[in-house]
């Protein structure tokens, strides 16, 4: 059980610069994100999309901006708690117990949810059968390429992953690599690499298919996949991999009690705080009167709800408010001289 | 101003008057039609306000941007008909315009 004053769900832009206001006030805080990076929405959809409305930086990309914030935070050692999502939220006398899906433990008074749209998950296959074999033949990542040697894949997707993964396991196994469309969106070099392995013969390439139908009974047999022109082909095939991108999901957070408007969810704008008393939600995923999803929002919701968190992380304390150019407590905290 | 025709899956058809300038998207955002989330608001960064246009109006509306069809790839059951709203600008070319929704976008 990991005990902190605040739990932060989301390491995107508005989740790292609450964890620095957390910490500035003199609060610790543990972050938690579902996503294999620190970045959220910034770092997954727009790494190389300029930026050009955040205070004071003319223009920045997503990575930039990032990477700033992550130096931002230098000062502090927080603990990221990455490729894992947050399942649970249970209030405990005047704590909140939480437990993601790898079953890690927190106790905190505050959580702050900035979670953007959602957690990251896998985009699926559209057809039901597919869940059957999900995890046994049919996998949205790759976690033990070992599996797959002297085998036949059939890999799904038109980006860098599908490319990647086709290179790699050709090496091993028996490829078929089939795409809704002609053109690839992975790198140049791979899709060179791609056509020259199917032109050897490494590769069977199958554009403009998508999956139909799995077939099979406990183990999985063959594929049937469909031509724009409604041809269909009847694949023999060990495995499955599909790459369609992530998508952007609730999840669990729908469970927790929270007064909820569509995918947002309802905060006051003092202390951006939900319906339940030391949860609080900033950034695009709060909803007030008036609410715009810009960074900068989500900056200064963050601020005003880790001051609210000092309030039940430090109940015998009172808060004090400081400028970073004076205040010598603050100046400590950043480890920088007076 | 176009009159878009927007259909959901289940045959539900709402038409409404969308002013130019506007995307085919924010048309049915603000007028809370379902079947549209457009969760990255119209940065073309996700696919969740994927449309299917009518054949006789596919070539006539904008054609794709450059990265559309990236996007496409992510969404649920794309086809050759498939277009992202937020990337078809409402203008008065395009009245009459009838989009199909899918069953569902994420």
């Amino acid at each position: 059980m990991i005990k902190t004053d605040a739990l932060i769900i989301g390491a995107g832009p508005t989740g790292l610069f609450t964890a620095h206001q957390l910490k500035l006030i003199g609060l610790n805080c543990e972050v938690v994100d579902n996503l294999d990076k620190i970045g959220g929405q910034c770092i997954e959809l727009y790494p190389d999309k300029p930026i050009y409305d955040i205070p004071a930086i003319p223009e920045c990309t997503g990575e930039e901006l990032t990477n700033n914030l992550i130096e931002q935070l230098k000062p502090f050692n927080i603990k990221f708690h990455l490729n894992q999502r947050v399942d649970e939220v249970k209030k405990n006398n005047n704590y909140w117990e939480v437990k993601t899906n790898k079953g890690l433990e927190f106790e905190a008074p505050n959580i702050i949810i900035a979670g953007g749209v959602g957690s990251f998950e896998p985009r699926k296959f559209p057809i039901k059968e597919c869940e059957k074999y999900e995890n046994i033949s049919l996998f949205y990542s790759v976690k033990d390429k070992s599996i797959f040697k002297g085998k036949t894949v059939s890999i799904f997707g038109g980006g860098d992953s599908a490319l990647d993964w086709a290179i790699e396991l050709s090496k091993n196994s028996s490829i078929n690599l089939i795409h809704r469309r002609e053109e690839f969106r992975g790198v140049p070099s791979s899709v060179e690499k791609v056509l020259e392995l199917s032109k050897k013969g490494k590769i069977n390439l199958f554009t403009n298919y998508q999956m139909k139908s799995v077939k099979g009974s406990k183990n999985l047999d063959s594929i049937e996949i469909i031509h724009d022109d409604n041809n269909i082909k009847n694949l023999k095939t060990d495995y499955i991999l599909g790459f369609f991108g992530l998508i952007m999901q609730l999840g669990p957070i729908a469970n927790w009690g929270l007064n909820l408007n569509k995918k947002t969810i309802e905060v006051d704008t003092e202390k951006f705080e939900t319906n339940q008393k030391g949860i609080y939600a900033v950034g695009d995923i709060c909803n007030y009167p008036g609410k715009l999803k810009l960074i900068l929002s989500g900056f200064h919701e963050g601020a005003l709800a880790a001051r609210a968190c000092f309030k039940l992380a430090r109940p015998d304390e009172t808060y004090r408010f400081e400028f970073t150019t004076s205040s010598k407590s603050i100046k400590k905290r950043l480890g920088v001289k007076e | 101003m176009a009159k878009i025709t927007y259909i959901e899956h289940t045959g539900k058809s709402h038409t409404i008057d969308v002013k130019s300038g506007l995307s085919v998207m924010e048309g049915a955002v603000q007028n809370n039609i379902p079947g549209i989330d457009a969760d990255c608001g119209g940065g073309m960064a996700c696919a969740t306000c994927h449309v299917y246009v009518k054949e006789e109006w596919f070539n006539k509306i904008p054609p794709k941007n450059e990265g559309e069809d990236d996007m496409l790839d992510q969404a649920y059951k794309p086809q050759k008909n498939s277009r992202l709203s937020c990337q078809i600008e409402v203008s008065d070319n395009i009245d009459g315009l009838e989009v199909n929704l899918p069953e569902k976008q994420i």
